[in-house]
């Protein structure tokens, strides 16, 4: 297994799109702690924008990677190693580039010009939600056959999480404006990891208080060790639950 | 006789395509089988569930005795040349001759003899992306043979090989055999099957039209060649 990483992530790292994605990271992080005195205002742009690009990119190379290797899988299934082994094999390689550029692009910078409880929430969440899109991103691939269809349902669930979601979000507030929401909602963002590492780290930031009586429950649930606690183990599900289904297709797919 | 492999009522189906309806065959150490039959008459899919890539709805396969569902270790018996081999694109052939060594844990009795016969060992700085259809056969072919397997299953061995080339395979073939292994060959070239096979399996529309040995079906058909006796059996 840490063979076949080993082999995959060094594969990765030669590509260029790879290195692409470190250096532009590294960019927005850089330029953004350049163009503003404070930190924090920074932390929360960077957080804005990490949000997009850091599943997009995950979920999208990782598909990706996934097809474009799909022969290379055949040729390691005629050999003998486990079926386990193999995808994991892949899952570790594929997270050791893409979670190496996000720490190199976002990690080093946040550590150079912030280094606080709350950098280091948002390189933990960043990495979590590496990590999560990934998973989705082998689920999508080994439930699709073909590369076209396997990157359009990674795009669909980016395009959920990112978009769709928020708007479901909207439609049902309105919906049920006359019942109290609050604690629901709560739940709500547990099925949506952006949304998750949004507010774990914008806790950290204490500007809840913007976000008005919401904000303030939120601060109350997120903002407490149980709150942080239950985010942080929502995350890991959204990372190991996807990775385990994938595992159980992959043991009965046809290849 | 003592078989290798043995296919025991072996069914699969793509969605509502049955591929394989109970197919039945064994083979034993020694000697060389070609696989015929025309497209999509189940071919790959028989040797992909060798191989344990396709997984059977129905039946079973052993391998010395043993099933093979849900196990890896029988493997290390088996080399496996792929009908299009495509390999990491960033990687050069050196490394990709030194990961499978790596991934089987195999660094002795290394059967390097293709890699030689196809200069492949000097141009290990090459990588897998810019090598031409050809080349990627000669080094899924020099991958196959490398771990010196007493099974070798060749999935159309020649398709896209210059002919000097497909003629180095064709006499490392015969000389496997020599040494008693088993080779399971698809193949739509029916001289070169003509040439190495001794039995001849073929497949029609996933069942087994017959499987005997070249020499039966010649003197049956009464034909010299494998070609005209095929034209005859089957009409």
């Amino acid at each position: 297994m840490f063979k076949i990483a080993k082999y995959i992530s060094l594969d990765i790292i030669k590509s260029k799109v790879i290195i692409a994605y470190t250096l532009l990271l590294a960019a927005i992080c850089v330029s953004i702690f350049m163009a503003d005195e404070d930190v924090t205002k920074g932390l929360v742009s960077i957080t804005t924008v990490m949000l997009i690009i850091v599943p997009l990119v995950s979920v999208v190379y990782a598909t990706t990677y996934y097809f474009n290797a799909s022969e290379f899988t055949e040729l390691l299934v005629s050999q003998p190693i486990s079926r386990t082994n193999i995808l994991m094999g892949k899952y570790l390689g594929i997270c050791v580039a893409i979670l190496g550029a996000f720490l190199l692009g976002v990690g080093v910078p946040i550590l150079l010009f912030a280094a606080s409880i709350t950098g280091l929430t948002l390189i933990l969440t960043g990495s979590l939600l590496t990590l999560s899109f990934i998973s989705l991103a082998f689920l999508s691939s080994v439930l699709m056959r073909d590369k076209a269809k396997g990157i359009g349902l990674a795009l669909m669930i980016w395009f959920y999480c990112s978009i769709i979601f928020d708007g479901l979000v909207l439609v049902f507030l309105f919906a049920f404006s006359d019942y109290p929401l609050e604690k629901v909602l709560i739940a709500i963002t547990a099925f949506n990891p952006i949304d998750l590492a949004r507010i774990l780290i914008l806790l950290q930031v204490d500007i809840a208080a913007l976000m008005g009586y919401t904000g303030a429950l939120y601060q109350q649930f997120f903002g407490s060790g149980l709150g942080i606690t239950f985010t942080l183990f929502m995350l890991m599900v959204w990372f190991l639950l996807p990775l385990w289904a994938s595992l159980r297709v992959f043991k009965k797919k046809d290849l | 006789m003592e078989y290798i492999i043995q296919v025991k009522q072996l069914k699969k189906s793509f969605g509502k395509l049955e591929v394989l309806k109970q197919v039945d065959c064994d083979f034993s150490r020694g000697g060389i089988v070609g696989v015929l039959g025309p497209n999509a008459a189940g071919k790959t899919t028989l040797i992909k569930s060798i191989l344990g890539m396709v997984i059977p709805d129905g039946g079973e396969i052993l391998f010395e005795g043993k099933s093979v569902a849900n196990s890896f270790e029988y493997k290390k018996n088996i080399g496996y040349m792929p009908q299009i081999g495509r390999y990491p694109d960033n990687m050069k052939i050196g490394d990709l001759f030194k990961m499978m060594k790596d991934i089987r844990n195999v660094h002795e009795n290394l059967d390097t003899d293709l890699i030689s016969a196809y200069g492949l060992d000097a141009m290990t700085d090459k990588a897998m992306h810019t090598l031409s259809g050809g080349t990627r056969q000669k080094v899924s072919a020099a991958l196959a043979f490398l771990f010196n397997p007493p099974v070798l299953i060749l999935d159309e061995p020649t398709a896209g090989l210059d002919p000097l080339s497909a003629e180095i395979l064709k006499d490392k073939i015969l000389q496997e055999k020599a040494k008693g292994k088993l080779i399971l060959i698809t193949s739509h070239i029916l001289t070169e099957v003509d040439e190495l096979a001794d039995k001849v399996m073929y497949l029609l529309d996933g069942n087994i039209k017959f499987y005997k040995t070249l020499t039966d079906l010649k003197a049956e058909t009464g034909e010299q060649r494998l070609g005209k006796a095929l034209t005859k059996i089957l009409s």
